[in-house]
């Protein structure tokens, strides 16, 4: 394909941050290679000794596996929700961030799922999931769904990728041998002729109408596997809502976070400017204030009904003792904060958007873990002789070895395909006006019309 | 055919034999059991009521566990007895979850376990082990389906309650008061 002088000059910018990597990216590398290796470490002592070496016991059944997995899920939103509504309604400012939301989408449902594998008991033999699988389990239900979920959201990534590929495999500066095999492949044969465009175009958006409401029933499934059960805190009608909202949040803030660190280490400050930044923030309050108007009716709800069992688990979160300042800052810090720092002008900057969502998503994690603990440690039959030494959860080593392990695993991930594919999709940048420019001529423009002026009636008056 | 157990919470004394039996007869490893003593005490003193229950799996007709098993290992067996096939089981433990009874128990092996009802005792035309050693014969086990049962007739002459029945589960051990 033909390759003007604006795309090359854009794709030149591009190059070498595919290429070479600098001595801070080797030592990231080899940072996260080693988070890695520890976390086969404890994976290879949890297997080995069983699950005794965590801290899930005959109460808590679920623990730092589940939270990560509903966590990592949630973020998965980024791509689904923010850039398929995005790409649905059109949002001119969305180019230079479309790409990152839809890789964190690919890379944390990698990752969410296998937490899941984690958490079962007998790893041999999830192909039952498979061969025996049975349609009333919510279990069934949330297998398919994120298996449809994750190969819609690889398909989508791929779509909005396919002309970059090509780009790439044109681009007539060289690079190395391997690359150039993989773009040859990857870009299908794709040679931008006028048919093809029209037919990437259409599928594009086809994909971004069925993922989205595909991104919202996965996180329903995974809502209603806690949802079904008749447990205090989690038997509640609002959960999917509630869940799909926070996901969303959390997604968001982490599409920040991303823009925000991208914007640092690759310079693309000319690209992702602060419009993108408020734009997004503004996103995040909104989600924010959703969110916790859905807490807030939630425990509102069980509060006033005051359902003995559902009241033994709301003591558990106000009990300064127990759960309270987490459940404060999840519930009140977590909303609260990006609020007042994206609303009111004068704390509004690119840092403290980034800081926001950088609360808001520990919030979120931290809520996470309130919905599955303290439930479970909450028996429906309050009659066991449990003592809180029986019951109580506190995670292990090995789980949170595994913990770090999986954010390094999404870290690293996103640190390999940013080398290589663009962070930001070339063709369409520099398909689009530069609006930086623009803005420059417009002002330009004003300021000469308004010097006429001014000399017109210096004329006059003179 | 409809198996169920009635248990006389006046005539127990909590001695904890029926969960050494069980443990005994079905191997089930040390630390983990899959029937417990509960002393429930209502009132104030000096007017303080003590219930003794021995509680196990209800082996309900409508069971959670059964519903939300996502390879069937979890099943209903002849007789409504509710069973976990141990070579089918992944052990997601979305079952130990959905039950109100916190009946399950996750085996070290990785699979999750429960009450049988003695179901290899009871094919033999036995009784349960917790039932049978019972040194007060406070427990009854049967046929619901056949009037002239044990568990039959001494639900037939006596009160008898259910744990947790706003679950909807239809629980089948009762609670003789």
């Amino acid at each position: 394909m033909n390759i003007d002088s604006k795309t090359q000059r854009t794709l030149n910018k591009f190059i070498p941050q595919l290429e070479s990597m600098s001595k801070f990216g080797i030592a990231f590398l080899v940072i996260l290679i080693l988070i890695f290796f520890a976390g086969v470490y404890a994976l290879y002592v949890q297997l080995t000794e069983g699950h005794i070496v965590t801290g899930m016991r005959d109460q808590v059944v679920w623990g730092l596996f589940i939270v990560n997995f509903i966590f990592f899920i949630g973020i998965s939103y980024a791509g689904a929700l923010i850039s398929g509504i995005l790409h649905l309604l059109r949002v001119p400012w969305r180019s230079p961030i479309i790409r990152m939301a839809e890789i964190i989408t690919v890379v944390s449902t990698i990752i969410g799922p296998t937490y899941i594998l984690l958490c079962v008991g007998r790893l041999d033999r999830v192909h039952h999931l498979l061969l025996f699988g049975r349609i009333q389990s919510p279990i069934t239900w949330d297998v398919i769904a994120i298996t449809t979920y994750l190969s819609g959201s690889i398909i989508f990534l791929y779509l909005a990728t396919i002309r970059d590929f090509a780009l790439l495999r044109d681009n007539p500066v060289k690079v190395a041998r391997w690359r150039n095999w993989f773009y040859k492949v990857l870009s299908m044969g794709y040679s931008e002729t006028p048919k093809q465009k029209e037919i990437l175009a259409r599928a594009t958006d086809l994909l971004s109408i069925v993922i989205i409401p595909l991104a919202i029933l996965v996180h329903s499934v995974l809502a209603w596997i806690f949802g079904m059960t008749l447990r205090p805190g989690w038997h509640s009608t609002i959960f999917a809502p509630y869940f799909v909202v926070a996901a969303v949040y959390s997604g968001t803030g982490v599409l920040i976070l991303a823009m925000w660190v991208f914007r640092k280490v690759y310079k693309l400050e000319s690209y992702i400017t602060k419009i993108h930044f408020n734009y997004l923030g503004y996103i995040l309050v909104m989600l924010g204030a959703l969110y916790g108007y859905f807490t807030f009716s939630e425990y509102l709800t069980s509060w006033y009904g005051s359902i003995k069992w559902d009241m033994e688990v709301l003591h558990r979160l106000f009990d300064p003792s127990d759960y309270w300042w987490w459940f404060f800052f999840a519930a009140f810090i977590g909303v609260l904060l990006p609020i007042i720092i994206v609303t009111v002008p004068r704390f509004r900057n690119i840092n403290s958007i980034a800081f926001a969502s950088l609360i808001a998503v520990f919030a979120l994690w931290v809520k996470r873990y309130l919905i599955i603990i303290p439930t479970l440690e909450a028996p429906l039959l309050p009659n066991h002789d449990l003592r809180p030494e029986f019951i109580h959860y506190s995670p292990t080593w090995v789980e949170w070895t595994l913990t770090v392990s999986g954010v390094g695993m999404f870290f690293l991930m996103f640190f390999l395909i940013s080398k290589f594919i663009p962070i930001i999709p070339v063709m369409k940048i520099s398909e689009e006006k530069d609006y930086n420019s623009l803005r420059k001529k417009v002002k330009e423009r004003n300021l000469r019309r308004l010097m006429k002026q001014v000399r017109k009636s210096d004329t006059v008056n003179g | 055919m409809r198996y169920a157990m009635a248990i006389d919470t006046r005539k127990c004394v909590g001695c904890s034999d029926c969960v050494v039996a069980c443990q005994t007869e079905n191997n089930v490893p040390i630390g983990y059991c899959r029937d417990w003593i509960v002393e429930t005490v209502a009132g104030t003193y000096p007017n303080v009521e003590i219930e003794l229950r021995s509680e196990r799996c209800n082996h309900c007709d409508n069971s959670p566990c059964v519903r939300c098993c996502p390879t069937g290992a979890s099943h209903y067996e002849e007789g409504g007895i509710v069973t976990v096939h141990h070579n089918e089981c992944i052990g997601c433990g979305a079952c130990i979850q959905s039950c109100p009874y916190d009946a399950r128990y996750s085996h070290p092996e990785g699979y999750v376990d429960k009450c049988t009802f003695c179901l290899h005792r009871v094919e033999k035309g036995q009784k349960p082990a917790c039932v049978s050693v019972c040194p007060t014969k406070c427990m009854y086990f049967g046929d619901l389906d056949d009037p002239n049962s044990e568990v039959s007739v001494v639900m037939r002459n006596r009160n008898h309650k259910v744990l947790a029945p706003e679950a909807g589960t239809k629980p089948h051990i009762f609670y003789l008061t």
